[in-house]
C-alpha cells in the first residue's frame, strides 16, 4: 500500500465571479521514503493540491475526492482527527519563510508547542528536543538562539527553522511548498541539500512543490507535471527530463535558460496561463499547444500509462512528442 | 525602554506648554469676555473685577503668571464664573464622575467590541457575522443624544429598573445608562476594527503554519492570532480612552451626572477662561499619557519594536 494515495482530487473556490476550479481530477501516489516533485507554473494547482490534502484551503475552497494517508481518508476526517495527522504524520513547510513563522512568538515557543501538543512533553523537554532539531538543520548556536524571535534570523535560517519545526514529530511525509522560492541561490542549494539529507536520515517521504525545474533534477525520484489543475505527465525524473512526453513539459524544459546554447532571447511558452474559472472542455493546454489537433479542444485526454511506469495526458501519440 | 519613557515624558513638557500658550492666545483673541453682559457694568465695577482676576495686567504678564501658577503650584486659578471656586475645585468635582463612567465605558467597549469582532471574523459570512456587522453599523449610526433618551424611555419609564438621571455618588444603578450611552459607538468602532484585523490575520501565512502544526482552532486564535489582531485596536484605544474618561457633554446633560464634559462646554459659553484652560490642559496631559501607554503596549506585543 502506498503511503499516500490521492484519487480524483478536485478543488473549487467559490468567488464573486463564479467558481474557480483550481484542481481537476488529480490522482497520484507516494510511497514510503519516496520523493515526488510536483512542477508547474503559478496557478497550475500544485500548491492547492497540497493544501487540500491537509485541510488548509482558504475558507471559500472545497475539496472532493479521496486523500488516503496510510489507508485513512484525510478529507473525511473531523478537524480533531485531522489535527492529529498534521505535523505528527505529515509535516509542511511553506514558500515564504519571512512570513510563515509567527513574528510575535519566540522560536522556542513556536517549536515547543508542537511537541507539547502531540507528544505531551513538558515545555522544558520540548525545548530541548527543539534545540536538538535546530542543531540537526544546522542552526549555529541553537541553544542560545532558540529564545529569539523570527525577525532575528535571516531568510535561509528561518526556512531551516520551519524545516526543523516540521520534523519535530518525525512525520512520515514532508510537504515542501516552494521551499526555496523566496531564497537566494546559494541558500537554495543549502536548503535542497538539507532536504536530501533529511530524507536519507529520517526516511521521510517528500513532496516537493516547485516551479523551478533546476532544483527538481537531482532532488526527486519522480516528477509530476501539472497544468490548469490537471496532471499533464508523470514519471521517473530522469525519464521526464530526458524524454518529455507532453508538449507542455517540452515547453517548460525549453524555457530553462542554458549556457551551452548560443541564444540571446529567453525561450517562453506562447500564450497566457488558463483562466481557471473558464477552462476549455478538452485539454487546458490546447490554446498554447504547438501541436494541438481538432479533438484537443473538445475532449479531455485521459491520463494513460505508457513506457516505464509513466503516465501522460495528451491526444498526440507518444512518438510524435518525444 | 526606561530611557525611552523618560525621553517621551521630557518631550511632553514643551508640548503641554505650547498647548497652554496656544489656547491662551486663542481665547485672548476671541471677542467678548467673561464679564460682558447685555447691560454693560459701570466702568469702576468692571475695573475692580478685572483687577481682582488680574485681567488689567498686560497679556504677556497674565500668561506668565498663569503658567507659573500651573507649574509651581499646580494652580489653575479661580473660576471666572463660579465665585469662590477654583478651577481645581471644578475639576475635582467633575472629573471623578467622568473618570468613573468613562472607565467602565472603556472596559465595556473593549470587552464587547473585541469579542463581537473576533466572533464575526471567525464566522465570516455567516448569520453571526451579518448580525454583528448590523449591530455595529446601527450602533455607530445612532448618536448618543438619541441613544440617551431611548435608554431612559426603556429602562426608567417602561421597565422602571434604573433611575433616569443623577449620580448619587456613583452607585451602580446611576452608572449603567451613562456607560451604555457613551460606550456604544466606541464599542462599534472597536468591533469593526477587530473584525477586519482578525480577518486579515487569519489569512496570513503564519496562521496557516499554526494550523498545519495541528493546533486546535482555539489555540490558533488565542495564541497565534490574538496579539497581531489587537495591534490596530490598541492604537485606536489611545485617543478613544481619553475621549471616554473626559466624558461627554451629551451624557452629562442627558443623565445630569455632573461630569466634566458639561463644565467644559458651559465654560466655553460663559467665557470662563480659567476653566477652559484647566480642562484643556487636563485633556492634553491625558492624551499624551495614553499615547505613551499605547506605544509601550505596542513594544510589549511586537518584538520588532524596541525603543
Amino acid at each position: 500500500m502506498p503511503l499516500l494515495d490521492i484519487e480524483n482530487l478536485n478543488v473549487t473556490f467559490k468567488t464573486g465571479d463564479g467558481d474557480v476550479n483550481a484542481v481537476n481530477g488529480v490522482s497520484f501516489t507516494v510511497d514510503k521514503g519516496e520523493s515526488l516533485a510536483i512542477v508547474g507554473e503559478s496557478g497550475s494547482g500544485k500548491s492547492q493540491t497540497a493544501f487540500a490534502m491537509m485541510g488548509l484551503l482558504a475558507r471559500n475552497g472545497r475539496a472532493t475526492g479521496t486523500v488516503r494517508f496510510d489507508g485513512t481518508d484525510l478529507l473525511s476526517l473531523s478537524p480533531r482527527a485531522l489535527n492529529k495527522v498534521r505535523s505528527r504524520e505529515v509535516g509542511m513547510i511553506f514558500q515564504d519563510p519571512m512570513t510563515s513563522l509567527n513574528p510575535y512568538l519566540k522560536v522556542s515557543d513556536q517549536m515547543a508547542e508542537v511537541l507539547q501538543l502531540h507528544e505531551g512533553l513538558s515545555k522544558k523537554a520540548a525545548i530541548n528536543e527543539a534545540v536538538k532539531m535546530l542543531d540537526a538543520v544546522r542552526i549555529p548556536d541553537a541553544r542560545a538562539r532558540v529564545t529569539m524571535y523570527p525577525h532575528e534570523f535571516s531568510g535561509g535560517m528561518r526556512q531551516r527553522i520551519m524545516i526543523a519545526m516540521a520534523l519535530l514529530c518525525r512525520p512520515r511525509l514532508l510537504i515542501a511548498d516552494e521551499p526555496t522560492t523566496a531564497l537566494d541561490v546559494t541558500v537554495q542549494a543549502q536548503i535542497m541539500a538539507l532536504l536530501a539529507e533529511i530524507r536519507r536520515e529520517f526516511g521521510t517521504a517528500i513532496i516537493l512543490i516547485t516551479h523551478d525545474l533546476g532544483i527538481v533534477a537531482d532532488a526527486c525520484d519522480r516528477t509530476l507535471v501539472m497544468y490548469g489543475g490537471q496532471i499533464m505527465e508523470e514519471g521517473a525524473t530522469t525519464d521526464v527530463f530526458a524524454s518529455p512526453s507532453h508538449p507542455y513539459t517540452h515547453g517548460l524544459l525549453a524555457a530553462v535558460p542554458r549556457l551551452d546554447r548560443d541564444d540571446d532571447t529567453l525561450q517562453t511558452i506562447a500564450g497566457e496561463p488558463p483562466d481557471m474559472s473558464h477552462l476549455p472542455e478538452g485539454c487546458p493546454f490546447t490554446p498554447r499547444c504547438p501541436i494541438a489537433r481538432p479533438e484537443c479542444m473538445g475532449t479531455k485526454p485521459g491520463l494513460v500509462g505508457f513506457g516505464d511506469d509513466r503516465r501522460r495526458s495528451c491526444h498526440a501519440p507518444v512518438e510524435e512528442v518525444v | 525602554m526606561y530611557v525611552y519613557i523618560i525621553k517621551r515624558l521630557a518631550v511632553a513638557i514643551p508640548t503641554i506648554l505650547i498647548l497652554v500658550v496656544f489656547s491662551f492666545v486663542l481665547m485672548y483673541w476671541a471677542p467678548g469676555g467673561p464679564f460682558n453682559s447685555e447691560r454693560p457694568l459701570p466702568a469702576q465695577v468692571m475695573a475692580n473685577i478685572e483687577a481682582k482676576y488680574g485681567l488689567d495686567q498686560p497679556v504677556w504678564k497674565q500668561m506668565i503668571d498663569y503658567v507659573w501658577g500651573v507649574v509651581t503650584r499646580f494652580d489653575f486659578g479661580p473660576s471666572f464664573q463660579y465665585t469662590d471656586r477654583t478651577v481645581n475645585d471644578v475639576i475635582a468635582q467633575g472629573f471623578p464622575v467622568t473618570l468613573t463612567y468613562g472607565f467602565w465605558s472603556a472596559i465595556a467597549a473593549v470587552l464587547v467590541g473585541v469579542t463581537l469582532g473576533i466572533a464575526a471574523a471567525l464566522k465570516h459570512n455567516s448569520w453571526l457575522d451579518y448580525i454583528a456587522v448590523g449591530i455595529t453599523i446601527g450602533a455607530q449610526a445612532l448618536p448618543n443624544f438619541v441613544m440617551a433618551p431611548i435608554l431612559v424611555l426603556i429602562f426608567t419609564l417602561w421597565l422602571g429598573w434604573l433611575p433616569g438621571g443623577g449620580w448619587n455618588g456613583g452607585q451602580w444603578q446611576y452608572v449603567i445608562m451613562p456607560v451604555i450611552a457613551l460606550s456604544t459607538s466606541y464599542m462599534a468602532s472597536i468591533a469593526r476594527i477587530t473584525r477586519s484585523s482578525m480577518l486579515e490575520v487569519m489569512n496570513s501565512n503564519f496562521i496557516r503554519t499554526a494550523r498545519a502544526k495541528g493546533l486546535p482552532m482555539r489555540r490558533v486564535v488565542l495564541r497565534h492570532a490574538l496579539k497581531p489582531t489587537l495591534l490596530p485596536v490598541i492604537s485606536y484605544l489611545g485617543p478613544a480612552v481619553v475621549g471616554m474618561i473626559t466624558g461627554s457633554v451629551v451624557v452629562d446633560i442627558a443623565f445630569s451626572t455632573g461630569g466634566i464634559g458639561q463644565f467644559f462646554v458651559n465654560s466655553a459659553f460663559n467665557r470662563d477662561y480659567s476653566v477652559i484652560m484647566g480642562i484643556t490642559i487636563l485633556v492634553g496631559m491625558l492624551t499624551i499619557t495614553f499615547n505613551l501607554l499605547v506605544d509601550i503596549l505596542y513594544a510589549w506585543i511586537d518584538p520588532k519594536i524596541r525603543y
